[in-house]
């Protein structure tokens, strides 16, 4: 049996026992941690270049060419890794809520698995299956346990995340439609094979449509307007599962379902209006967020900003950039999970996130502001976190990208200037919330703070930790993730 | 240990301290400080050894990044005379610097963060020194960014402090932004990043018309942010804010004088690009000038040589768009790096000596009271104006003579300057150290601590006799002008006794300024040129983008729509009629008209 299970189906298991009525905190704190050393164990096991590995398939529709087929290759254990590290240092760091505590810690757990069971998906059937499970219990974690308007957020993100999980699954029926008739099939290898060896030709409609679909899971430009809200509601833990974890199942999508699968040619008929949409991301997003006010609404759009990025290096369909997408994806994890477990952390000290009332906070909580400042660092893609390498290979991949042109400089070469300076624009507003809530004189309502605690500390070293290695030695990250990308 | 891995070692040892100063650094004050002091002079001892060792060093890299056959990005390390120089003089200012900090940091919060800042600065600059590739040294061209940050922010309770130190971090990412693309650009054109490869290919890249002046002029960018050029020179008066032995640092022989040490690197480049080598010129020349004008109205010690280091770099700069070498440029920041790295710690010894008083209208008489800081002062002050026999005279002099051979307009640009040089500096060594005291600090002023006073009097020296033909020779191959016109000599001579006469004439005792030039005190009005346009331009467009994606985005991607499909729902909902009958007409209908449709 294939050890992919166990990582699929020990956070389901904790959820039923918290529910079941075990110590919630102590069973999910327990299956988290479990759950990261297997990751660790496949991460080690698993031979990038052999594909898919650990593979186990059984049948569930098989005139229909439904298996329920879990396997792993190089990217995808990469990407387990980091959900099983988010899962874990966010069950870490959630507080004990008053009310229905079994409950909020099994929903946690679930996003956990819905992430894992889809990173670990062959089948394309399930791999989307799982993503609509994770969804349910971000609606209830938002709505029940969230802060602010919580429940119309919690509405909005499903409403929008389901009509994009809809618009998703239009666009994979239309790719298994396109696969010939006998051939027709929802695993993923075959899909590529059949993609490679040119017998499925799957048109621009089916494109779009699934780049549309898996666009809005990740909050491209203009379908991101759920994400400030729902990221400024949710608790901590479930904003770091979600934005750390279960977003990045659109980018994965693309890589898995997109661009292995569709033919250059007809992906580039799309650029031009992608690419505005990206620059949108980048640039538009990147000016919004200079504009807020409060540290969650800012964290929130500066991860939809961040997804530009990784949508640029995807367009691109260079290695370069597709392996910069992925390394990237990663760091986003990492880095936005440390500070959306920051921001939840000062929430629950000082009660309010917004800039105007806080203030020289480094006095009384040294350590805190250290480790936002690494976080902030790592945002901003500071060289020795992982962002920047990926950052770097992304801009690399994108200018290399396109066609050459008559200006001189083609719509990649323009992207990834107006990239570039999307680097300053998120300089300016990271630095400016550091400003403005560490450093200058401190109020005297803040004096008494206590330091950050040893768990959340302990959560966010390790994060920022992993961020540092796959920093200094991105190779380790791109041995894992490009032998994946080099498609037949 | 051999010459390949002895630059790692250099390269590392105070990454090493950085980080255990992180770790352990606040349990222990003498912890911090040994840890970066002892990796400081291990490194430097290191680069002494190294800089004798005869003959080239083989290839000698690891992979950074490695996806085959698109992109490589090795860690290298290159070890040349040009390196070799740098790493002694980083090395040795860096240790002297360290060393200083004990006294002026003595009693001040924070210990651990500043010393640990200190350790992570020289690692991110030797990095810039060591560099084989436009990457990785672009990778510390970054990290000395950051450590800037951590370094000028030190009093980050300070309002001023914290935006100076946000001000230094953003400035320099506009100027990489810049640099960026030029390694992007030069990338893409000859398939490479490292030095070598790319200085193999400027023939193919001559070939393509303006390609490589455009891909030269944007990694100058990267020069004027790093090297305080204009009009990215903003930050750096402002990164006064930081501890003075910091400012030491950052003005001698880091950071500022890694764009210079940068455009020496690509020097190559440069020379088969002769427009952007113009452009290059003018920018250093008006700078230069700029700077000075500038420095003569400024009122804080710090900020006078803050100014005038940028008037310097602004030589170097000049000197490398006009030189026929990059030791031309080098060797005015060799000898620089001594006297201003001395002209600080003498503002430092003189602002501990105050009680932290920097305005130089609350000094005044301090020449007996602190007479060895006066007497360094003066080495620098000479050193600095370019009086005959002291460095800055050969190495200035030098830029001046084949700027004036090259394009005349800009070498005397650079002649006035000399004037404006001598100019301000004599009056800020008249103001603090002759007249009468102006403030109760200044009567009762002491001389500073012997572990201040000491790196004084061992920069004091090589300030003096750095520029002298042995050192010279040692250090450096440099080209003399032939047909230099006789006139310069006398002319900078002129200069000098012009300047320096009318400041001590000015300036010999007076209660407040005798001269009074708002342009100039006001920095030609450029930082407010800035702050207009950050927050009329930058934050009102940031502004109308929030209010956009609530009332416009939203409304039109997300409320719109839901309005609709709840109205359509609310309608539909009348189609309920709970009777058989009625739906089964319904689906005739329905499956009559699909029926049609398909047929049709």
């Amino acid at each position: 049996m294939s050890p992919l299970f166990c990582l699929v189906i020990l956070p389901i298991a904790g959820a039923a026992l918290t529910v079941a009525g075990t110590r919630p905190r102590d069973t999910a704190v327990t299956a988290a941690a479990l759950n990261f050393l297997a990751s660790l164990i496949i991460f080690g096991w698993c031979k990038p270049d052999a594909g898919y590995q650990f593979v186990s398939s059984f049948p569930v529709i098989p005139s229909l060419g439904i298996h329920f087929t879990l396997g792993a290759d190089g990217l995808s254990v990469a990407i387990l890794l980091l959900s099983t590290a988010v899962t874990l240092a966010a069950v870490c760091i959630a507080r004990t809520p008053a009310k229905h505590s079994n409950w909020f810690y099994a929903s946690l757990l679930l996003i956990s698995a819905g992430a894992v069971g889809a990173f670990a998906s062959v089948d394309a059937f399930f791999f989307y299956m799982f993503h609509e499970l994770a969804l349910i219990p971000t609606f209830l974690l938002i709505g029940i346990w969230g802060s602010g308007d919580r429940q119309a957020a919690a509405w909005k993100v499903t409403t929008y995340l389901a009509l994009g999980s809809f618009i998703l699954l239009i666009g994979l029926i239309g790719l298994y439609l396109s696969l010939p008739v006998n051939e027709r099939t929802f695993d993923m290898r075959r899909i590529t094979e059949l993609a490679a060896s040119g017998e499925a030709r799957p048109q621009g409609s089916v494109y779009l449509l699934l780049i549309l679909g898996f666009g809005i899971l990740v909050s491209l430009f203009p379908f991101h307007t759920w994400a400030p809200q729902a990221y400024a509601s949710a608790p901590a833990p479930a904003a770091m599962l979600h934005a750390g974890v279960l977003k990045k199942f659109g980018l994965y999508g693309i890589l898995r379902l997109v661009t292995p699968v569709f033919h250059p040619d007809v992906a580039a008929q799309f650029n031009t209006l992608l690419i505005v949409l990206v620059l949108g991301n980048i640039l538009y997003v990147g000016l919004v967020t200079i504009s807020q006010r409060k540290l969650d609404l800012m964290l929130a759009y500066a991860s939809v900003m961040h997804m530009g990025y990784i949508f640029l290096g995807l367009l691109s369909w260079k290695t370069l950039g597709l392996a910069g997408a992925a390394l990237m994806l990663v760091a986003h994890g990492l880095s936005i999970a440390a500070l959306f477990a920051l921001s939840g952390e000062l929430r629950e000290r000082t009660g309010t996130l917004d800039f105007g009332e806080l203030g020289g906070l480094a006095k009384a909580m040294p350590a805190f502001g250290l480790l936002f400042g690494f976080a902030a660092m790592s945002a901003v893609g500071l060289p020795g976190f992982a962002n920047f390498a990926g950052e770097l290979l992304i801009f690399f991949g994108a200018f290399s990208a396109g066609a050459p042109s008559k200006l001189g400089l083609n719509e990649f070469q323009i992207a990834t200037v107006v990239a570039l300076w999307g680097v300053v624009i998120s300089t300016i507003f990271m630095l400016r919330s550091y400003r403005r809530i560490f450093m200058g004189p401190i109020g005297d309502k803040w004096k008494a703070l206590p330091d950050i605690a040893t768990v959340p500390r302990l959560c966010v070293t390790g994060l920022l930790v992993l961020l540092l290695i796959a920093g200094f030695f991105p190779q380790a990250v791109l041995n894992y993730v490009v032998p994946a990308l080099m498609w037949p | 240990m051999n010459a390949a891995t002895a630059p790692w070692i250099i390269l590392f040892t105070p990454l090493v301290s950085a980080a255990l100063i992180l770790f352990f650094g606040r349990y222990s004050r003498k912890l911090s400080a040994g840890l970066a002091i002892g990796g400081a002079l291990l490194a430097c001892a290191l680069s002494w050894w190294l800089f004798f060792q005869p003959g080239e060093v083989g290839p000698n890299q690891l992979l950074w990044i490695n996806v085959p056959d698109v992109l490589t990005v090795p860690l290298g390390m290159t070890i040349d005379p040009l390196s070799r120089t740098m790493l002694v003089v980083v090395n040795t200012i860096a240790s002297l610097v360290f060393i200083y900090s004990l006294g002026y940091m003595a009693g001040e919060e924070g210990y651990w963060r500043y010393f640990g800042g200190l350790a992570l600065f020289l690692f991110s600059m030797l990095g810039i020194v060591l560099a084989n590739n436009f990457v990785m040294m672009f990778i510390f061209w970054e990290l000395v960014g950051l450590s800037s940050y951590i370094l000028i922010g030190h009093y980050y309770s300070r309002p001023s402090a914290a935006d100076a130190c946000k001000q230094a971090f953003i400035v320099n990412r506009l100027g990489d932004f810049g640099f960026m693309i030029g390694i992007l650009t030069l990338w893409f054109a000859t398939g490479s990043v490292v030095f070598g490869e790319i200085f193999a290919k400027v023939p193919l890249l001559e070939s393509q018309g303006h390609y490589l002046t455009i891909a030269c002029l944007l990694i100058f960018c990267g020069t004027i942010g790093k090297s305080a050029q204009l009009p990215l020179h903003v930050w750096l008066p402002n990164s006064m804010e930081g501890p003075t032995p910091v400012s030491s640092l950052l003005h001698a022989a880091t950071m500022v004088a890694a764009g210079v040490y940068m455009l020496a690197r690509v020097f190559p480049l440069l020379v088969a690009a002769p427009i952007a080598r113009d452009f290059i010129a003018w920018v250093g020349a008006l700078t230069c000038l700029a700077a000075g004008l500038m420095a003569t109205q400024q009122n804080d010690i710090k900020r006078i040589l803050a100014y005038s280091t940028i008037s310097q770099l602004g030589y170097m700069v000049l000197g490398a768009g006009v030189a026929p070498g990059p030791d031309v440029p080098m060797f005015h920041l060799f000898t620089h790096a001594f006297f201003k790295c001395l002209l600080f710690l003498c503002a430092g010894s003189v602002i501990v000596a105050l009680h932290h008083e920097q305005d130089i209208w609350h000094m005044g008489g301090l020449k007996s009271k602190t007479p060895i800081t006066f007497a360094c002062l003066v080495v620098g002050t000479l050193a600095l104006s370019g009086f005959p026999g002291f460095s800055g005279y050969y190495s200035k002099d030098l830029i001046i003579a084949w700027a004036v051979i090259e394009k005349p307009i800009l070498g005397w640009i650079a002649v006035l300057t000399a004037g404006l040089t001598a100019f301000y500096m004599f009056r800020l060594l008249a103001v603090v150290f002759l007249g009468t005291p102006r403030s109760d600090h200044a009567r009762h002023a002491r001389e500073s601590p012997a572990v201040m006073v000491v790196p004084l009097i061992l920069l004091a020296i090589p300030a003096w006799v750095a520029g002298y033909a042995p050192v010279e020779g040692f250090f450096f191959h440099l080209k003399e002008p032939e047909h230099v016109p006789e006139i310069l000599h006398y002319a900078l001579l002129a200069m000098f006794v012009l300047g320096a006469g009318l400041a001590i004439l000015l300036y010999r005792n007076p209660a407040k300024d005798p001269v009074v030039i708002p342009l100039f005190a006001n920095r030609f009005y450029i930082d407010d040129l800035y702050n207009w346009i950050v927050k009329n331009v930058q934050d009102s467009l940031a502004s109308l983008g929030g209010w956009a994606d609530r009332w416009v985005v939203d409304l039109f991607v997300a409320q719109i729509p839901s309005r609709f499909t709840w109205a359509c729902g609310y309608i539909l909902r009348f189609l309920q009629l709970g009777n058989i009958q009625a739906y089964a007409f319904f689906f005739g209908a329905g499956v009559v008209g699909l029926i049609y449709i398909l047929l049709a």
